[in-house]
């Protein structure tokens, strides 16, 4: 049985408490990393949502955990609103895989 | 031309060089197949993976804004405590499939608890209306986050396998198979001179020894004359 984890700060994450995700909060960028690796490298955390402002901050914490199956790091909008980030990284998946922007082009 | 492996001209090396040309035309074309594959599979995905994202990002903004009002309606603290303690439990399953050689994971999700539909796990008499219908909310969405997960993860791996194998098709298409054929061209070439040249010397002593034979013949001759 695994788990869902969720990082971001408290008003984003509350209430997702009530789904059963296992929340962590993290008011600064330097706790959310701690917990984003404490996490990742628990094997019981599955799926570890992190919100966006952090995701952007942490690109680099969570690219190591990209090639791995699990856990499936996913960034999701906070409450401050929609940056476009995570589409972004779709964006750049597909660049990664086709060599060019075959999906977003407008 | 092509560079060349470094080898020598010899039949040998010729008859190694033939057979790992063929291995790698085998090794290019399997390759080849794996990566139209896995970008089909790719393209669907990701397809997939962005509507998604857009639906969620749509649905949390939404989330936010009933929870923000709720927040602000009861106060953070009696927030805070109809939270805290869920009454039902996302269970996660999590199996492995495996996608042209790529091991993706599958995320099921089985809600445990007395009643799956019910999300409310807090006294009615203290909270807001506003509280119930973003619980509502924030219900609907969990599936659609888990689906999300999953097709951005496969998205991601995939995206990692196709460079890996775009890279080996093209490092065999443009240099490994070139650079055989340039080696087998040069052998062959060497090969062929080599006979050439001992052709010429062939002929050239054959030439020789008939000279040699004729003249030693001629001063026969010449000594039998002068005998008699």
């Amino acid at each position: 049985m695994y788990k869902i984890g969720m990082i971001g700060e408290r008003d984003s994450v509350i209430g997702f408490m009530a789904l059963g995700f296992a929340v962590h909060e993290a008011e600064d960028v330097e706790t959310a990393r701690t917990v984003l690796h404490t996490l990742a490298k628990d094997s019981e955390y599955a799926i570890i949502y992190i919100v966006e402002n952090y995701a952007i901050a942490l690109a680099e914490d969570i690219a190591k955990y990209k090639d791995l199956p699990t856990p499936a790091i996913i960034c999701i909008p906070g409450k401050n609103g929609n940056t476009g980030y995570g589409l972004s990284q779709v964006k750049k998946a597909v660049e990664r895989a086709v060599g060019a922007d075959i999906l977003f082009k407008e | 031309m092509a560079d060349t492996y470094n080898v020598n001209p010899t039949r040998m090396e010729l008859k190694k060089m033939k057979i790992r040309y063929a291995n790698a035309r085998r090794g290019h074309k399997l390759l080849k197949d794996k990566r139209d594959g896995l970008m089909k599979q790719f393209l669907e995905t990701v397809r997939q993976n962005k509507e998604l994202r857009e639906k969620v990002e749509a649905a949390l903004s939404g989330v936010y804004d009933s929870l923000a009002i709720a927040g602000a309606v009861s106060g953070p603290r009696v927030l805070e405590e109809s939270l805290m303690l869920p009454k039902k439990q996302g269970n996660l399953d999590v199996r492995y499939r495996n996608v042209m050689s790529v091991t993706v994971p599958e995320f099921e999700l089985e809600v445990i608890g007395k009643d799956a539909q019910d999300s409310y796990n807090y006294g009615l008499v203290f909270t807001s209306g506003e509280l119930d219908a973003s619980l509502a909310q924030m219900s609907s969405v969990m599936e659609d986050m888990i689906a999300l997960a999953e097709s951005e993860k496969t998205v991601q791996l995939l995206a990692q396998e196709i460079e890996k194998t775009r890279r080996r098709v093209n490092a065999l298409e443009y240099i490994m198979i070139p650079k055989y054929l340039a080696t087998i061209k040069s052998i062959k070439m060497k090969l062929d001179e080599n006979d050439r040249g001992n052709t010429t010397r062939l002929m050239k002593v054959k030439d020789m020894m008939l000279k040699a034979q004729r003249e030693s013949a001629r001063s026969d001759e010449d000594e039998e004359e002068e005998g008699a």
